[in-house]
């Protein structure tokens, strides 16, 4: 396994894209904490640029980079290897390079400019992030053989969570705003993985303020020892989930 | 006419200056302040040596100078209010008072002044009093380089730093208030001149003031309080080169204005407050050469406001520049600099030629449904702001500055 993984990260690094991603992420990263004086708003700004592009990279690259080395996979299982190691092997590779790219392009500068309780609720969102849509990516492309179909779903998924489900969230909110809506926002929001990042980071942030009571309920909930636990196990299950159900599929496919 | 006068003069020399000096202290013949007190005659001087003296509600009747020596200590022992001024023209300097009472039911002052007139505080400095200074049923008066902290009790047991109650003509100059509940406060004060004071850390409010019309603010420093400054049910105030910085918390504001009315607001600094300023029934206010930065909300102007002005202001680095409750509005912005503008100008003429809506939709939208702050910085809420830009439907259509400035104005 650890092999596998050891030359699907070579293989990766070679194809110097993630290396242009982990560049292209050190520059916003570094950009947004030298134009902005103030460190808490360079944070937000930051957020809400890794909100939408981690999640967008990570599901894209990695579901084109899983057609591309359907033929290795191939090659692979011709061999005395068991499925189980070649995919959770292929899933170390990816996700250990993402996560590289992540740690050194956004990790890096937030230690530098902020390394307090907000800068590593950020990083650590941003990592559970990455690994959730590597997971979702592999998902998405062990459903069909067709590159284009495989990635048409990744995108779904991607615009899904971070467009789809929030406007749902809206329309929920004003068909029952008559009704106490606290406790069901914050299931709501664990249920998608980029929102429970989002009100992580904010609740942390001095604009924590401005939530006003839904704000101090989330507050409530997640500035505590059983909500952090909640929340990282919440992210957990992002991860795990679709991963293994990915396995499922994997393990009986047909190549 | 010149010879008349000048033979008065001369008969006036021959008359001797009657007040004379008691000094205080122990190697004095009067050890304590009352003993002083009970054989000074009017406009007599009353000095207090270096030293602690008990004073429990001693009370000055008649016109008096009372200076206290460096290290000259008036203790209450928390047993009652520690100075009382019934007289007119009795002028205290250079006390240090300490040690209140405490109390729900009476409201014990360091100092109070009742029914006086050119009464002067000065250099005064008010330790553990659970009230400072209480002026109430006084006029012209002046309260100056005093300093106030509250009781160490915490939040529920504080009373106000300058507490003024049916007053006029007062000025309160270069004080320093800390750890009250309100910083300065008043009610039915009129004619008032409030410079250079300094009210932070106060558990409520910095300024909290009602009733009390033709105030006028000038120069003075309002942070890190509770909920910052509350003004109510006034008219005729002043507010010029004031700062209101750093209330920050759930339920903060720089500024709170609630029916407010035929007021001048200039030259104030607004800086990282939750809400900068919050109006309701607010009418006839004039805004000029503000500058709101750092806050979370720049504005809250209730529809309920009217005929208010806002000209020349800054507004930058705010999270929300405005928000309002309702699709009326029926106040005036014009000429403001938006930091978040993205129009153009063509003409060159530094005026931005598409008109601002300084309402965002989501700050629109968080009115009517607070849960929708679950969605604060989300992909979609901007994805809506831009869209609410271009069309707008929810956002009131009057809200809008017409020629926003293209930089900000100095």
């Amino acid at each position: 396994m650890m092999k596998i993984a050891k030359y699907v990260v070579w293989n990766i690094l070679r194809s110097k894209i993630i290396l242009a991603y982990t560049l292209f992420l050190f520059a916003v990263a570094f950009g947004t904490f030298s134009f902005e004086s103030d460190v808490s708003k360079s944070i937000a700004s930051l957020m809400s640029i890794v909100l939408i592009i981690i999640p967008l990279v990570s599901i894209i690259f990695t579901t084109i980079y899983f057609y591309n080395s359907s033929e290795f996979i191939e090659l692979l299982m011709a061999q005395p290897i068991s499925r189980k190691k070649i995919f959770f092997g292929e899933y170390l590779g990816v996700g250990t390079s993402m996560l590289c790219a992540y740690l050194i392009g956004i990790a890096l500068p937030v230690i530098i400019y902020s390394a307090d309780a907000v800068g590593f609720t950020l990083i650590a969102s941003g990592a559970c992030l990455t690994l959730v849509f590597v997971s979702l990516a592999f998902f998405a492309s062990v459903l069909t053989r067709d590159k284009a179909k495989g990635i048409g779903i990744s995108l779904m998924i991607w615009f899904y969570f971070s467009i789809i489900y929030d406007a749902i969230v809206l329309g929920v909110m004003f068909a029952f705003s008559d009704y106490p809506l606290e406790r069901v926002m914050v299931l709501l929001s664990s249920f998608n993985p980029i929102d429970l990042s989002r009100i992580l980071i904010l609740l942390k942030l001095d604009i924590s303020a401005l939530m006003g009571f839904t704000g101090a309920v989330y507050k409530d909930f997640f500035g505590n020892s059983n909500g952090i636990i909640f929340s990282i196990a919440m992210q957990m299950i992002w991860i795990v989930l679709p991963l293994f159900s990915a396995f499922r599929i994997f393990r009986r496919k047909n190549w | 006419m010149t010879r008349p006068l000048l033979i008065f003069l001369i008969c006036l020399s021959f008359f001797q200056a009657k007040a004379k000096v008691v000094f205080v202290g122990n190697r004095f013949p009067q050890k304590t302040i009352q003993a002083a007190l009970n054989i000074v005659k009017p406009y007599d001087s009353i000095i207090l040596k270096a030293g602690t003296y008990n004073c429990i509600c001693a009370i000055v009747k008649i016109p008096l100078t009372i200076i206290g020596e460096a290290n000259a200590i008036l203790d209450g022992h928390s047993k009652d209010e520690v100075l009382l001024i019934l007289s007119n023209d009795v002028k205290l300097e250079n006390l240090t008072v300490i040690n209140s009472n405490m109390g729900s039911m009476k409201d014990y002052a360091g100092i109070r002044v009742f029914k006086a007139r050119n009464v002067s505080i000065n250099n005064c400095k008010l330790i553990n009093t659970f009230f400072g200074i209480y002026l109430s049923d006084s006029k012209h008066c002046s309260v100056t380089n005093c300093q106030s902290k509250g009781l160490n009790y915490g939040k529920s047991f504080t009373g106000n730093g300058i507490h003024l109650w049916k007053c006029d003509s007062i000025t309160i100059t270069n004080n320093h208030l800390e750890g009250h509940r309100d910083g300065i406060y008043f009610e039915f004060a009129k004619h008032c001149f409030i410079t250079k004071n300094l009210c932070e850390k106060n558990y409520r409010y910095g300024l909290h003031f009602m009733f009390s019309n033709d105030d006028t603010y000038l120069n003075n420093d309002f942070r890190n309080n509770g909920t910052g400054v509350a003004v109510m049910y006034s008219h005729g105030l002043k507010m010029y080169d004031n700062r209101f910085e750093n209330n920050w918390g759930d339920a903060s504001y720089g500024l709170l204005l609630k029916d407010i009315s035929n007021s001048d607001i200039r030259n104030n600094h607004i800086i990282n407050n939750t809400i900068g300023i919050t109006m309701e029934g607010s009418s006839n206010i004039h805004f000029e050469h503000n500058e709101f930065a750092d806050n979370g909300y720049a504005l809250r102007v209730w529809a309920n406001c009217t005929n208010d002005t806002f000209l020349h202001n800054t507004f930058r680095n705010n999270t929300f520049d405005a928000a309002t409750n309702g699709e009326l509005q029926q106040d005036l912005f014009d000429f403001n600099y938006w930091d978040k503008y993205d129009g153009y100008d063509l003409n060159k003429d530094k005026i931005g030629d598409v008109p601002y809506h300084p309402v965002s939709m989501y700050s629109m939208l968080i009115q009517q449904m607070p849960h929708a702050v679950m969605l604060m910085h989300s992909f979609i809420v901007n994805l809506l702001d831009k869209a609410e830009k271009s069309i707008p439907s929810m956002t009131p259509n009057a809200f809008v500055d017409n020629h926003p400035l293209m930089k900000k104005y100095d």
